[in-house]
């Protein structure tokens, strides 16, 4: 197999030979469940065999520590021959019945792609035979085509286009010319962060005046309180109404790095809505352009506890800098948290020698081609933790970053490793690991100067007690 | 929203009633559009044959059923790991038009050759079947070049329920079994099926064995040893333990090879004091049942002392569990009721009739017992039963914990040994951290939130006094 070719002098293919050995990656539909989860009263459906939903649901549930109910139709060997409508109709009556849900997210399965389902067709068949318009949202998720971040990318795209454009219809909130004429609003398209994060950027935003769609928005959803009952649907996501007022945005603030594939992003910019590509903000200057965004679309000036929080990050960097210099850093992960992560190592002096991501959607080599020359000593895109092991030895990698698949990497390698990203499997606390913004950029800045100290510390014959 | 059994499990859930065994309806695929916590044939297949440590374990499809079954179970080896890496032919869009088999070869040519395995599995996924690959043949070409046991394992995900992957399963082994030489085999000899190492239970069961003077000729498939396995028809009898996944294997190995088999348990002492003298008795060797006798009666002194403390503080809980098979739930109520612990819901994934009624029979009147179950019906159950501590694996966890009610894992991901003597104590620490810990007393569900600041009324104090 042939994967990718030879950029530039810097950038490797990612020697991958045949098989895949320890995947980097999950498959499509478990992105199509997480953006699925994030809205409002939805319940997420995968449409073929009990298997897909069942693994999926263990493989989130175990990073958020969250119940996650996720659907599935349940293919038998039936309608593997014969198709899965009947099942598909049954599911969804099902779902409303126990969850009466405001929507349903359906990924695709990879059985339900090759046999050659017709969504579009089942859906509208359903609308009618059930005389209802409850909004039914699919992406196509084969795995064999995408990994979970293309999935997660194609589920958010397939709500925009399916609500976004509705609300100058019939079925727009009353409120909305108000909504619209008394303060700005903004669209911010996350990638897959922690709910921690995500409750951050909304701070941000609203902290500038500014109406807010965060699409999706799983905050509450996958990180809720205790509860004496058990919530059929957890309460919070986006609004079904906020998704229908993105195309009445003053801008998008995109923090998505689609590659190669339309993003929500571009389809919004089509109906004439400014997007802003920027990436996720981790460090000072990626801060500072999500922040003067911000300025610019609500004409507000920086709140002071912002600019606070900047100057108190400066003052960690000064620190802090001395102990991060020149590190030799190793980062995988989905391609927004890479590229970031390498953009705040080169801020505070480190070097993102290896770049990895089990993406295949090529965003990653293309968003670093824009940082530092020979900073970035390998990329590798569609690749695995096998190759992942060998390219940070071959590098000498000092640290590495990313989720904890890459833990047993990082151990025969003999390198510490922090934990950050999806999926954390073997911690507590993934959800509350935030990065973004100058404060999470402090959090993850204390954690990398930490990290090392203590890996210094463990190495050292002399049990030093000041660092 | 009030909890509303789906009509088409009626039958799948009932309560128990002194004296009377009404049939539960099982044994049947999930029901489209019901959150079931079953996965599918791929993964009854992959579990069984997952902890045989010397082979190389191939997922033949797109990467998600490798990605999600990477080092998924706590199975231990005492020397090589070939098990705990993911190996996928990561099927593409591309393969899937023109067909895998060429990838296939290709991946077993490079992985053979870099791990030197003992021997092959193949796992054809729901992908491999649809396009119509030819795994055995592929397989044949491979095992001729190679000169090792290279072995489809036909699990695709739609043909069935978890319990069609363990008889793919089952096929597999078979067709390792007898290739092995028999001659040094002794007559009291015995292979152990359905113990698969989980934080290495497999060998403090071994141990007991050795010291009743009993040769274990194989594990199936606990620290499974590809060689071990081929000599496995020379033991004289199969002690089953998981016997929802093995009793297919024993019941061909009694046809094809003539070895008796016993259903047995190493879940709390007496059900593993009753195990050690069934197979002692059915050798009718003095030796052996003094050495038993020897054996059963300084283990249960040693650990006795502990569990009885334990009782003092567990005494009157009330637990539920659902689990893989019926024989472990079994066990489980006889374990919990030694502790003073009562039973009020038990439910399994793969439970048949008369499984179902010898369940009815052990426990004890209205409880709760379910078949295939899912998250809605769990929460339902749980708080109807006011339940301290919940057994299950990890896909229950969050479930119990959001709702403020103790969790116990007792599936394939713990780390803890929970059979055989010293797991019976480790079992009852557990229950005791679980149902024990002061912070439940907190929790909404025992503690109304308008009270969080008066401590003293804390319902949860009087509803401990109380039990």
């Amino acid at each position: 197999m042939t994967c990718g070719s030879e950029e530039q002098s810097t950038v490797a293919t990612t020697g991958k030979p045949h098989a895949t050995v320890n995947p980097c990656t999950v498959c499509a539909p478990l992105g199509a469940v997480l953006a699925a989860a994030g809205v409002e009263g939805a319940m997420p459906l995968l449409h073929g065999a009990q298997g897909c939903a069942t693994y999926i649901r263990r493989y989130v549930i175990s990073h958020f520590r969250e119940p996650l109910d996720v659907a599935s139709s349940s293919f038998t060997e039936a309608s593997a021959v014969l198709g899965g409508e009947n099942e598909f109709a049954r599911a969804i009556d099902n779902i409303r019945r126990q969850y009466t849900p405001e929507l349903i997210g359906v990924g695709t399965t990879c059985l339900a792609e090759t046999i050659g389902e017709d969504l579009q067709l089942m859906i509208a068949k359903y609308h009618e035979s059930r005389a209802t318009h409850l909004p039914i949202v699919y992406a196509s998720t084969p795995s064999y085509r995408d990994g979970h971040v293309e999935g997660f990318h194609a589920m958010v795209l397939a709500l925009v286009r399916a609500l976004s454009g509705k609300f100058n219809e019939s079925s727009a909130p009353a409120d909305n010319r108000l909504l619209a004429g008394a303060t700005a609003r903004i669209n911010v398209l996350p990638p897959i962060i922690s709910p921690a994060d995500l409750r951050h950027l909304r701070e941000l935003v609203v902290a500038f005046g500014l109406a807010l769609t965060l699409l999706p928005d799983y905050a509450d959803t996958l990180d809720a309180p205790i509860s004496d009952r058990y919530e059929v649907m957890p309460k919070g996501g986006t609004k079904v109404s906020e998704i229908r007022m993105m195309a009445s945005a003053a801008a998008t603030l995109d923090l998505t790095l689609p590659g190669s594939a339309t993003g929500a992003g571009d389809v919004l910019h089509s109906d004439g809505i400014p997007n802003h590509r920027i990436g996720l903000p981790i460090g000072v200057e990626a801060t500072d352009s999500f922040v003067n965004l911000l300025e610019e679309a609500s004409g507000q000036a920086t709140p002071e506890w912002i600019e606070a929080e900047r100057g108190r990050l400066l003052d960690a960097y000064a620190d802090g800098h001395k102990y991060v210099f020149g590190k030799r850093v190793g980062v995988y992960g989905d391609p927004e948290l890479v590229v970031a992560l390498a953009r705040f190592l080169l801020e505070i002096g480190a070097r993102p020698v290896m770049c990895a991501t089990g993406a295949r959607n090529r965003a990653l080599s293309g968003a670093l081609a824009s940082l530092a020359p020979g900073a970035v000593e390998a990329v590798l895109e569609d690749t695995d933790f096998l190759t992942i092991e060998r390219r940070c030895k071959e590098l000498d990698v000092e640290l590495m970053i990313g989720s904890s698949k890459g833990y047993r990497s990082a151990r025969s390698n003999g390198i510490p490793l922090l934990r950050l990203g999806f999926p954390i499997h073997d911690r507590v606390g993934a959800g509350r690991i935030l990065s973004v913004g100058y404060r999470g950029t402090m959090v993850l800045f204390d954690s990398v100067v930490n990290i090392l100290l203590q890996h210094k510390q463990d190495e050292s014959e002399i049990a030093f007690s000041y660092l | 929203m009030a909890f509303e059994l789906l009509k088409d499990r009626e039958g799948q859930v009932l309560r128990t009633k002194a004296g009377q065994h009404l049939p539960v309806v099982c044994d049947k695929a999930s029901v489209a559009g019901s959150v079931s916590q079953r996965a599918c044939t791929f993964c009854g297949s992959r579990v069984v044959l997952y902890p045989i440590v010397d082979a190389l374990h191939l997922v033949h499809g797109p990467i998600g059923c490798a990605a999600y079954t990477w080092d998924i179970r706590g199975a231990l080896s005492s020397g090589v790991e070939l098990h705990r890496i993911s190996c996928s032919t990561d099927l593409r869009e591309k393969d899937v038009v023109f067909g895998g088999e060429i990838k296939l070869e290709a991946s077993l040519k490079e992985l053979i050759a870099k791990y030197q395995p003992k021997a092959a599995f193949v796992y054809a996924t729901c992908i491999a079947g649809i396009i119509g690959d030819d795994v055995p043949a592929v397989c044949r070409r491979i095992e001729i070049e190679f000169a090792i046991p290279v072995i489809p394992v036909m699990a695709e995900g739609f043909r069935g329920t978890k319990r069609d992957g363990y008889n793919a399963a089952t096929r597999a082994l078979l067709s390792l079994i007898g290739r092995g030489d028999i001659d040094s085999v002794g007559p009291v000899s015995i292979n152990l099926l359905g113990d698969f190492n989980v934080a290495g239970e497999s060998w403090i069961i071994r141990k007991y064995f050795e010291q009743m003077g009993v040769e274990v000729v194989s594990v199936l498939t606990g620290d499974g040893r590809v060689d071990e396995i081929g000599r496995a028809h020379g033991a004289k009898l199969n002690v089953v333990q998981c016997a929802g996944s093995m009793t297919p294997l024993a019941e061909a190995m009694q046809e094809r090879y003539g070895i008796p088999y016993i259903r047995v348990s190493f879940f709390g002492i007496e059900d593993t004091s009753d195990s050690l003298y069934r197979v002692a008795k059915f050798f009718a060797n003095l030796v052996v049942i003094e050495a038993t006798q020897q054996l059963v009666k300084r283990e249960v002194a040693r650990v006795l002392p502990e569990l009885r403390s334990i009782k003092q503080t567990v005494l009157g809980k009330r637990a539920a569990l659902y689990v893989g098979g019926a024989f472990k739930a079994f066990s489980l109520v006889r374990a919990l009721r030694q502790l003073g612990v009562t039973v009020v819901l038990a439910g399994t994934q793969t439970g048949k009739t008369d499984d179902y009624e010898e369940l009815q029979s052990v426990c004890d009147e209205d409880t709760i017992i379910v078949d295939d179950t899912n998250p809605l019906e769990l929460a339902n159950y749980l708080l109807e039963k006011d339940v301290d501590v919940f057994i299950g694996g990890v896909k229950e966890r969050p479930v119990a914990y959001k709702l403020g009610i103790g969790f116990c894992d007792h599936n394939h991901e713990r780390k803890i040994p929970l059979a055989g003597f010293d797991g019976a104590v480790a079992f009852a620490r557990e229950i005791q951290a679980t149902a024990t810990s002061p912070v439940w007393r907190l929790m909404p569900r025992r503690c109304a939130s308008h009270e969080k600041t008066t401590g003293l009324q804390m319902k949860g104090g009087e509803h401990d006094l109380r039990k």
